[in-house]
């Protein structure tokens, strides 16, 4: 049985609690990139991370790029979306293909 | 590119040319494992970019309801609202294969069924505006576990993408012209040994008619 983590500033995510997901309130790098292993570690099985927070411990983050679980998946936070989490699909067509072919026209 | 020290014989090259068939048939079988992989990646990718637009204005919408709601209320009053939550999320993980790429399939779980237990707080002292930021939260919900499962089914498949192609690359460009050339040098080079074995019995032949009948005294002679 698998739970649901919700991680980022505090402002952007205490929603989340009451839809019955865990959540872990951070602003600075160094405990959040601690604490996102630990949670890759235990029961997690999706782990939604703002992207504010992402991108401080996108490292972190591309650990998790090629196992099956956790799925480590970009929100946009309460500041506004940085357009990181469409980055993130981009990439994975440029892994795949070789250039963006697909969304290279848009945005 | 005959690389490297190849024996010249007649068994390696049976050898290679035993070689070269296999190698073309997994160089097929991985170009068909490529293709299908990157057709089903190209359906999946369009869906996650959907997916992904569709909830992120659903978060920013939910996200503005919020601060709407919290500009009404203390921050007290919405810490203490959402401190102890009534629903609860779990996930059951299975596996879908995908051309041998093992794909997550999350299977969610709610605690109660009753779609009134999102709001983890009495109605007494939270502003309408708060139950109206957590409704429009749980409605985007289920996209966002879609969205979890098919980014992720994303992102291993453009891995093994990218394996295969290393590979199909590698057997095109590096392992098939390797061994049709080394089969050429083999081939070649025992046709040569061939050629000069029987130049050397014409020659000995010669040789040793020559001893028998001395033409070439008769020759002088006559």
């Amino acid at each position: 049985m698998y739970k649901i983590a919700v991680m980022g500033e505090p402002d952007s995510i205490y929603g989340f609690a009451a839809l019955g997901l865990d959540t872990f309130p951070f602003d600075s790098a160094e405990d959040a990139g601690q604490a996102l292993r630990r949670l890759a570690d235990s029961d997690y099985a999706v782990i939604y991370i703002t992207e504010g927070l992402a991108s401080l411990i996108a490292p972190e983050i591309e650990r998790y790029q090629d196992s099956k679980i956790p799925a480590v998946i970009r929100i946009p936070g309460v500041s506004g979306n940085t357009g990181e989490g469409i980055m993130g699909v981009k990439k994975s067509v440029e892994q795949a293909v070789g250039s963006d072919i697909l969304f290279g026209g848009e945005n | 590119m005959a690389s490297k020290a190849i024996t010249p014989t007649r068994m390696e090259l049976t050898r290679l040319k035993r070689k070269l068939i296999t190698t073309r048939r997994g160089h097929k079988l991985l170009k068909d494992k490529r293709d299908e992989l990157m057709r089903q990646f190209m359906d999946m990718v369009r869906q996650n970019m959907e997916l992904r637009k569709k909830v992120e204005e659903g978060i920013a919408r939910a996200n503005k309801n919020f601060v709407l709601a919290k500009s009404t209320m203390s921050d007290e009053a919405v810490k203490v609202a959402f401190m102890a939550a009534k629903q609860e999320v779990s996930l059951e993980v299975s596996d879908k294969n995908v051309m041998s790429v093992e794909i997550p399939v999350f299977d969610t779980k709610m605690k109660t069924n009753d779609e009134n237990d999102i709001y983890s707080y009495g109605f007494a002292f939270t502003s309408s505006d708060l139950d109206d930021a957590v409704k429009s939260l749980s409605d985007i919900l289920p996209d966002m576990l879609k969205l979890a499962e098919i980014e992720k089914g994303c992102q291993l498949m453009a891995a093994e993408i990218e394996k295969t192609r290393r590979r199909v690359n590698a057997l095109e460009h590096v392992l098939i012209p390797e061994t049709e050339a080394n089969i050429k040098y083999i081939s070649s080079k025992l046709d040569e040994n061939e050629r000069s074995t029987q130049i050397r019995l014409m020659k000995v032949k010669d040789m040793l008619l020559e001893a028998a009948h001395h033409y070439k005294e008769r020759e002088a002679n006559g």
